[in-house]
């Protein structure tokens, strides 16, 4: 009886109650970034450092919960990435400045940072917490309030993580509300909160549905799609440390970064040595009939076997039928074709690497073109090489917004191992149909407002030097008048100046005035 | 103003309530309302207001909240109002979902049609429990207008109908006052003291630190009962569920009403403790009303408790609270001699200003503006200010400029006015 009346009265599941929950959201996070404004560098600073701290500590341990919860990648490596999006992400950013004005006497230019307001972030479940850390970094360091939504399989510990980070934030004086996170993630439910007006922008990570959905969704969105990088190690490159890096970088956290090497694409001259050096680096160089096997376990009709992302190397075997020694991370198979026809060119989550030997520099690079071709375009490409011409010619020839050179791609593209800077997302450019070709960060979260004097020498410009906005900081709390312990009331309430009373004379005399006023008004703002 | 709502007018003067229609005429405020959704009203004549006045809270979460009419939708294909005499389904999970979210001394629901039906009830509850007759209220209190709540208001709107109480048993004693409410209490011949946790009518004047807590210690020592009128001051517009608690005390009755439906099928409740609603073991047909807890009305009031105790509640009405204040401010420091007081506990709040009717040209200007914000009936200095808890930022910071213009051409109205006579 009583279920049923609960169930009559159900309303839940339509599209008004979606709606509602996502405007509650995104209203609360819309106050939080207005307010989140009003705070000055040092203050923004503060917060932002308070929660590296936090998601340092807790690297470990939401390191062993999502590889738990998921059954992607190693704990150890999970660590790692959370240990590089929190504390080095700070360090890195911590003398950038996206809270003041610059100034550009030269050009007369006046530049006021404005953050985009509220962010809706997706975490995907291979990256979870390193990606949870990334952009909430990124929100806060510009002043944004941000709203993850995790992927259904990493939600407990996103969800976890992305209060312990609120809480953190909160307590370093960060506005409440500032780190939102949807705890019941659903597609109908990301979908509300992508098309809502509400939202600034999208930082789309994850699946390519998802990602195309977020650019449809009628709001800016930054997403990313799969990566495929192709790994060109030429006749040049020092092909023992090439395969220590190609080793290292695909066995980390097994591959589900999608930064990691798809395909090595080599040249007859090297092969023999190349492969003795990856043997000797953790590779399991497989047989014909084992790469057939993972060909056929990887691959299934409907695509990539799902359960074998971030899974590692023995295990992959073992499922596949064929055993390999316990000291082999990653599983390297030759092909001899790239394209449709091979499906072990397409993206692989774990670790498992293709193998290619081309005739010529010419044709390795057609081969990492057409690698690109089947996904991947615009992520991430690598040479090994010590020739400068030949990593011209490859990166000026492949659809990628980076190439990495002589480093492990995985840690690489993303800017912890090269120069560029770190992100945990990586922009894919117009090759990969996206906006914006760099690695996102913070600076993808904020723009410009800028002011802009005459050219003409005549017009000089004014001394903005000791200029800024108003950084107020927190609202204060409004009193509750007569609650015990209520803020004290900042109330100016002034003695009345004229507070005598009013003869009916007065009052009548005043009626007449009013009302003479207000005809005057009426008049002025009817015009 | 359009022929159209000139016509309306007088056919309303006809046959609705003629005074009124002038009063409103003749203050300048020619509204008719027409459509209305969120926080925003539609005149007749297509003009668009912000609605800060929302019927005392009865618009908290907008006007016609889409939630709220999925849910009365959904219901409506199952529900009627039910029939009062039975056992009823939504009736009785209201009830649990009121105990649950009172304090924990509450545990009946008494269900009422409107506000002062359900302060009746729980007078009558009162009288019930301690056999005792006399009631306390306060100077310039507003419960609604039945037999008795009329009784324990201001006499404007008792004595017209020859309703004021004539035999002593409705005792009147000033707000924040606990000497006189002693007084009031001591012969130990009281039912039961009724306060609006913060009146109202009366310009939101707050009680002290300590009277509230102060008042129910005298109730118990007096063997009388504390209710808690929240009509206007519950349902997370201070921030708590109810804005008594908030004052630290845990009172007999809890009445509340308006808001609870959300303006789209009214019903009013009286939540009372075991001790406060006896009548219902002893015979439950004493009091009847047909419409009292009308099913559908329960539906909608289920869902207007789930929405006030989302999470993300608490930190939006404090946004609105405290982002609302600080704006007010400033615009306070720019009017200092007019504009001389803000009282507030959440979303509830009165602006005070320095003329003994000086927030009827305030509420004319913010009208001309677009705001919809009326002046207290029993203290027309002071502006009633109330924002709903789903109140957006822009919404606020588009509100903030018409109250800044509006207040300061309220000023040189009334000071304008001043200084001409002394001219
Ligand atoms: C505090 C308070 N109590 C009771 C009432 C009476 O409610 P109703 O008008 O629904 O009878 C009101 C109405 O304004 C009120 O403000």
């Amino acid at each position: 009886m009583e279920l049923d009346f609960q169930k009559v009265i159900d309303i839940s599941d339509t599209p008004v109650a979606r709606r509602a929950q996502v405007d509650a959201v995104l209203e609360r996070a819309r106050w939080a970034s207005q307010a989140f404004q009003r705070y000055d560098r040092d203050m923004t600073l503060a917060i932002a450092e308070a929660v590296a701290d936090t998601a340092y500590e807790k690297a470990a341990e939401y390191g062993e919960w999502a590889v738990r919860e998921t059954g992607f990648g190693v704990a150890e490596h999970k660590t790692i990435k959370n240990q590089l999006t929190s504390r080095t992400l700070f360090e890195h950013y911590r003398d950038h400045d996206f809270v003041n004005p610059r100034i550009d006497r030269a050009r007369k230019l006046v530049e006021i940072p404005r953050p985009a307001g509220v962010i809706f972030a997706l975490a995907p479940s291979t990256n979870p917490i390193a990606t949870v850390n990334f952009k909430v970094l990124a929100a806060l360091l510009t002043r944004n309030a941000i709203v993850l939504s995790p992927h259904p399989a990493a939600r407990e510990c996103c969800t976890d993580a992305a209060h312990t980070l609120a809480r953190a934030a909160e307590a370093a004086g960060a506005p409440s509300g500032a780190i939102q996170v949807v705890t019941d993630p659903s597609i109908p439910l990301i979908e509300a909160f992508m098309r809502s007006e509400k939202t600034n922008v999208i930082l789309a990570t994850g699946g390519n549905a998802m990602v195309r959905a977020a650019y449809s969704s009628s709001n800016p969105a930054i997403g990313v799609g799969p990566g495929n990088a192709p790994a060109f190690v030429d006749a040049t490159a020092d092909l023992r440390s090439a395969a220590r890096h190609l080793i290292e970088s695909k066995s980390f956290d097994n591959s589900v970064l999608c930064t990691n090497e798809s395909m090595v694409i080599t040249l007859a001259q090297v092969d023999a040595d190349l492969r003795k050096a990856l043997q000797q680096a953790g590779a399991h160089l497989c047989s014909e009939e084992e790469t057939a096997a993972l060909r056929g376990y990887l691959f299934h009709s409907r695509g990539f076997n799902v359960e074998a992302i971030g899974r590692d190397a023995r295990w992959i075997a073992e499922q596949a039928g064929f055993r390999i020694k316990p000291k082999a991370s990653v599983l390297v198979t030759p092909v001899t074709k790239i394209g449709v026809a091979e499906p072990l060119s397409k993206e692989k989550l774990c670790p498992v690497m293709g193998y290619y030997v081309a005739r010529s520099v010419t044709q390795a690079i057609t081969q990492a073109r057409a690698l690109l071709r089947m996904s991947g375009a615009g992520h991430t490409a690598v040479i090994h090489s010590r020739d400068a011409a030949t990593a011209m010619d490859y990166a000026a020839a492949v659809e990628s917004c980076r190439v990495v050179v002589n480093a492990p791609a995985s840690q690489g593209a993303s800017g912890f191992a090269t120069h560029l800077p770190p992100t945990f997302t990586v922009g894919t450019g117009f090759f990969g149909r996206s906006a914006i070709g760099d690695n996102i960060g913070p600076k993808h979260l904020i723009q410009w407002t800028r002011l802009a004097y005459n050219k003409d020498e005549a017009e000089e410009m004014g001394d903005y030097s000791a200029l800024g906005p108003r950084f107020s900081g927190p609202i204060p709390p409004a009193p509750a008048d007569g609650v015990p312990g209520s803020a004290a009331a900042p109330n100016v309430t002034r003695l009345p100046r004229a507070a005598t009373p009013v003869t009916a004379e007065e009052r009548a005399m005043r009626e007449d005035i009013r009302r003479i006023i207000v005809e005057e008004l009426r008049a002025v703002l009817r015009k | 103003m359009s022929e159209a709502k000139q016509e309306f007018l007088e056919r309303s003067k006809e046959f609705w309530n003629p005074d009124k229609t002038q009063f409103w005429q003749d203050v300048g405020v020619d509204l008719v309302i027409d459509r209305r959704e969120e926080y925003f009203l539609y005149d007749l004549d297509g003009r668009r207001l912000i609605d800060m006045h929302l019927n005392g809270g009865t618009y908290n979460l907008g006007h016609r909240n889409a939630e709220l009419i999925e849910v009365l939708n959904a219901g409506a294909k199952h529900f009627d109002m039910g029939n009062h005499h039975f056992p009823a389904l939504a009736r009785t999970a209201l009830a649990e979902a009121l105990a649950a979210c009172t304090p924990p001394n509450l545990k009946y629901t008494m269900y009422g049609a409107g506000g002062a039906e359900a302060i009746d009830i729980a007078l009558k509850s009162a009288r019930n429990a301690t056999g005792k007759r006399k009631i306390v209220s306060i100077i310039k209190a507003y419960h609604g207008h039945t037999g008795l709540a009329v009784k324990t208001g201001d006499e404007r709107f008792s004595a017209r109908f020859l309703s004021e109480d004539t035999i002593g048993e409705f005792i009147q004693v000033p707000h924040n006052d606990l000497e006189q409410m002693e007084d009031a209490l001591r012969e130990r011949d009281v039912a039961a003291v009724i306060m609006e946790t913060i009146p109202a009518t009366y310009g939101f004047p707050m009680p002290r630190e300590g009277y509230l807590p102060a008042v129910k210690a005298l109730c118990e020592k007096y063997g009388a009962l504390y209710i808690a009128d929240e009509v206007q001051t519950g349902l997370m517009r201070t921030g708590t569920m109810w804005a008594i608690t908030r004052y630290g005390v845990e009172p007999d009755m809890i009445v509340t009403g308006k808001g609870i439906t959300g303006g789209l099928y009214p019903i009013s409740c009286c939540v009372a403790s075991e001790e406060a609603g006896q009548w219902l073991k002893q015979d439950g047909f004493a009091h009847i009303s047909t419409a009292g807890g009308a099913e559908l009305g329960c539906v909608v009031a289920m869902k207007v408790l789930e929405i006030l105790q989302r999470p993300t509640i608490l930190s939006t009405v404090n946004y609105i609270a405290d982002y609302l204040r600080a704006g007010l401010n400033e615009i306070q420091a720019l009017y200092p001699d007019f504009f001389i007081g803000i009282r507030q506990n959440g979303l509830v709040m009165g602006l005070e200003f320095n003329d003994p009717e000086g927030a009827k040209p305030v509420m004319r200007q913010l009208y001309e503006h677009g705001v919809w914000a009326i002046f207290s009936t029993l203290d027309p200095r002071v502006l009633q200010f109330k924002p709903g808890v789903l109140a957006s930022q822009a919404l606020c910071e588009e509100l903030l400029g018409y109250v800044e213009v509006a207040i300061g051409l309220a000023q040189a109205e009334v000071f304008g006015a001043r200084q001409r006579r002394a001219g």
